[in-house]
């Protein structure tokens, strides 16, 4: 018989609350921060290292900044001939205003920049269409952005109305046609010729003649619109790429050089892994030496050299010639980039597929490729971040991009201070800054997207 | 009856078809290609020089260049050589980048394991400094050192006294200069014998510990005759290295090693940008190892210092050489935005001012790279051999 002890307690005591001082901030902040004494003083260096730097970057950006101003008044001390107080140190954000424009187009005519705008906008649709996964109708989109987009573009920017000519034989123009219909008349034989062969050798191999000779019929036909196009007057006026900058000749450089180093990256990397000796080794020829020479003896070389390579008669333009040496330049990067990932495919999944039938193509397009450039994303991403940083070079060969257009406003008197350059690189950094961020934060998310399969 | 693929019937399928002859009709095409590419581009290029008047060869490399240069590491003055040209110029280049590779391999070790720390405030420093510096352009973070930062030091006439370091103002920074007495070289054989003596306990401790498991304080022993001999050494011979301090005179500093201010800033950019992707890269290294090994070496009883030392850096260091080569190469390469603020580097004084002078671009342009090219392979064959010694050995 159980007796009753006054003095036993017949429930269990409730569990006392964690001491106060292992939880919440408090609690945190003994575990993270002051754990030791060795890890005290790490704090307080790094609370001393955080206010030393962001005291004097507060004070120059917000409290000192000036905001609004005509010119270089506003942003001088009185001993300078300014209305500013003596010692003031502060952000000239009144220039940066004031040339805004300018940072943004260089000097492309003020009464065209609608074009440039119009441009823009179809970027922007190309790349929501392009990054954003769940975007509707992906395969029109993407069609877009490879066809529409980048005709529409080079149009809008320069004019169009180009010139055809220099093409071929001349055959046709030897037969009385006008220039630009001589310029078709060749591309014509040239088309039928190649027609010609396709469906002889697709007779020679076996193969059913229509698999053949229609993608060559439907590629020229591409080509021919895509010219008539850039020949056809449209009633812009021209507008030559001296007169760009600004943002503009950035993201035109690195838009371009992004999507060609891509697909020639590829190339070269499949051509560095290929059974052929003759392909493999000028693969490794071309891809070791673009990445063992600095970018500026890349443009050096195209701005200087490539001239001298063509015809005395072919005249280049600037801004090709640089985005001729950046292409290259970033596809060999991307070549090995993209090789990485080829490696890291395992043998079974080319056995595999070469098992089913598939040929080769078939096999790097629905096989190998998805896999291999899935799991070099971030690498891919850093090239293309890398690219991006380095398209400020050009300003080194007389190309007027974000920095050189920054760079070149310092002459101007009219706003001339001693803080005029400090704040025209802060807001071009911060520009950068906030284009290779996200950058690399839309990589992370792509990353964990087509995470799949491997989660355990 | 033959099937679709020709195969396995008996009968031979059409030559086209054999992958064998494909790819030798693929790479006589491509070898065409290139041969006619190659050979059009020189026949251009010969053709355009000529009409412009421009020979070819390398015979100005013996012609005198007639400008000056602000550093050079050999004798050079005016009347100097393109050739000579050639030289200062790599040698500048040289000097930058090993200076820079230096300092960047301690930054970013540094900055790595911080972003590992345990204490948070150090981690989100760390991680701020990588994210933000890796991701603005190294030209614009040169421009900021050299045309904003540096141009906030003190006129040519005045100079900021950093105390024993020297004096600095905006015409640079003008370091203590060390004279040399005649018996400094004893402090170099003491140097070298304690080297030497370093090296021989190093072999016999390892010995003893092979032998009979005894440890022996190596790093300790070392440490103090390196320090402890040479300093010997150096009060026998009566004190023998004195410095040549700068002094500010009324033109301004005037004495002293005189450090050019397109040095310190392409240094700086340099240096701080290759430290946030070398910190990145430790990192990786470090979290590669997976956490088993260090709860492996904790139960086998070593302390934490041990543990690192032992067990997780020479496992780290696998992984982390292969991206540090780049890295270092990136660096050197990086140098040649040297042109930008006029240090005198190769592409600056040799591709640029040699190259306006003279208007030989095809031989000057094709002289640079192939130097950065041999400097590339140099470094990555030199780094692929001490990544063959430290490589896992697999059975």
């Amino acid at each position: 018989m159980a007796r009753h002890s006054p003095y036993v307690r017949d429930k269990l005591a409730e569990a006392l609350p964690a001491p106060a001082s292992t939880t919440g901030f408090i609690g945190w902040m003994r575990q993270n921060l002051f754990d030791g004494p060795f890890n005290t003083i790490l704090t307080l260096v790094a609370l001393y290292v955080i206010y030393a730097v962001a005291t004097p970057v507060i004070q120059f950006v917000f409290v000192n900044g000036v905001w609004v101003g005509e010119d270089r008044t506003a942003c001088t001390t009185a001993a300078q001939g300014g209305v500013q107080p003596d010692g003031w140190f502060g952000g000239c954000w009144a220039y940066v205003e004031a040339y805004f424009n300018q940072f943004m187009y260089g000097r492309y005519p003020f009464e065209e920049r609608w074009r440039v705008n119009i441009a823009a906008i179809l970027l922007a649709l190309a790349l929501v269409a392009v990054l954003v996964p769940s975007f509707p109708l992906k395969r029109w989109a993407l069609l877009y952005s490879v066809t529409i987009f980048p005709v529409a573009t080079v149009v809008l920017l320069t004019g169009g109305h180009f010139e055809l000519g220099g093409f071929f034989f001349g055959l046709s123009s030897s037969m009385g046609l006008s220039p630009d219909f001589a310029f078709f008349g060749d591309l014509l034989i040239v088309a039928i010729i190649a027609v010609g062969i396709g469906f002889i050798a697709a007779r020679a191999t076996g193969s059913s003649a229509r698999s053949i000779v229609i993608p060559i019929i439907v590629a020229f036909a591409a080509i021919a619109v895509v010219i008539a196009i850039f020949a056809a007057d449209f009633g812009l006026a021209p507008v030559e790429t001296a007169v760009w900058g600004g943002l503009l000749v950035t993201l035109v450089i690195s838009v371009t050089g992004i999507t060609v180093s891509l697909p020639f990256g590829i190339l070269l990397a499949l051509g560095r892994r290929s059974q052929m000796p003759v392909i493999r080794s000028l693969s490794v020829i071309f891809i070791e030496f673009w990445r063992g020479v600095p970018l500026i003896t890349v443009l050096f070389m195209s701005s200087v050299m490539l001239p001298l390579f063509l015809p005395a008669d072919t005249d280049f333009d600037k801004l090709l010639r640089a985005l001729i040496g950046v292409a290259l330049f970033s596809s060999a990067y991307m070549a090995e980039v993209v090789r990485g990932g080829l490696q890291a495919i395992s043998r079974g999944q080319y056995e595999g597929a070469m098992a089913l039938g598939l040929k080769f193509w078939q096999m790097m397009r629905m096989i190998i490729l998805p896999q291999a450039l899935k799991l070099v994303i971030p690498g891919i991403v850093s090239t293309f971040i890398g690219l991006f940083k380095d398209t400020t070079l050009v300003l080194i060969i007389g190309l007027f991009d974000f920095l050189g257009q920054i760079q070149t406003s310092f002459a101007n008197p009219n706003w001339a201070s001693p803080v005029q350059s400090l704040s025209g690189y802060l807001f071009a950094a911060f520009t950068y800054w906030i284009f290779t961020f996200s950058m690399s934060r839309y990589s992370i998310y792509t990353e964990r997207r087509l995470h799949t399969g491997h989660k355990r | 009856m033959s099937d679709a693929t020709g195969n396995g019937s008996g009968e031979r399928t059409f030559f086209l078809n054999d992958p064998k002859v494909r790819a030798v009709i693929y790479q006589v095409v491509m070898v065409a290609i290139v041969v006619w590419a190659g050979w059009s581009i020189i026949d251009n290029t010969a053709v355009n020089l000529k009409e412009r008047g421009i020979p070819f060869g390398f015979d100005f490399l013996t012609a005198p260049s007639g400008f000056g240069v602000n550093q050079s590491l050999i004798p050079y003055s005016e009347s100097s050589t393109y050739g000579d040209v050639y030289w200062v110029g790599l040698l500048n280049t040289l000097l930058v980048a090993v200076i820079g590779v230096f300092f960047a391999t301690i930054i970013g070790f540094l900055v790595g394991i911080a972003r590992l720390s345990h204490n948070w405030l150090i981690a989100r420093i760390a991680t701020v400094y990588i994210e933000v510096i890796r991701n603005i352009p190294l030209l614009l973070q040169l421009f900021v050192w050299y045309f904003a930062v540096l141009r906030l030091l003190p006129d040519k006439r005045e100079a900021l006294d950093l105390g024993p370091l020297g004096l600095v103002n905006i015409a640079g920074y003008y370091a203590p200069m060390p004279m040399f007495g005649e018996n400094t070289w004893m402090v170099g054989v003491a140097l070298l014998l304690a080297l030497v003596l370093a090296f021989g306990i190093r072999m016999w401790a390892r010995r003893r510990q092979m032998a009979t498991g005894q440890q022996f304080p190596v790093g300790l022993t070392t440490l103090g005759l390196v320090i402890v001999l040479p300093l010997i050494a150096y009060l026998m011979s009566g004190d023998p290295v004195t410095f040549e301090y700068p002094e500010l005179l009324r033109f301004g500093p005037r004495g002293g090693l005189r450090v050019i201010p397109e040095f310190i800033g392409l240094l700086l950019a340099l240096t701080l940008y290759t430290a946030a992707f070398i910190a990145e890269i430790v990192r990786a290294g470090i979290m590669a190892v997976s956490h088993g090994q260090t709860e492996a070496a904790h139960a086998l009883g070593l302390r934490n210092g041990p543990t690192l030392r032992l067990v997780i850096i020479p496992q780290a260091m696998r992984v982390i050489i292969p991206p540090l080569t780049s890295q270092y190469l990136n660096l050197t390469k990086n140098s040649s935005l040297a042109v930008a603020i006029a240090y005198p580097d190769l592409v600056s004084v040799f591709a640029g001012t040699a190259l306006n002078q003279t208007g030989r671009a095809v031989e000057i342009i094709l002289m640079t790279m192939l130097t950065y090219l041999a400097l590339s392979l140099l470094t990555s064959a030199f780094m692929n051999w001490y990544n063959k010694r430290v490589a896992l050995v697999e059975r």
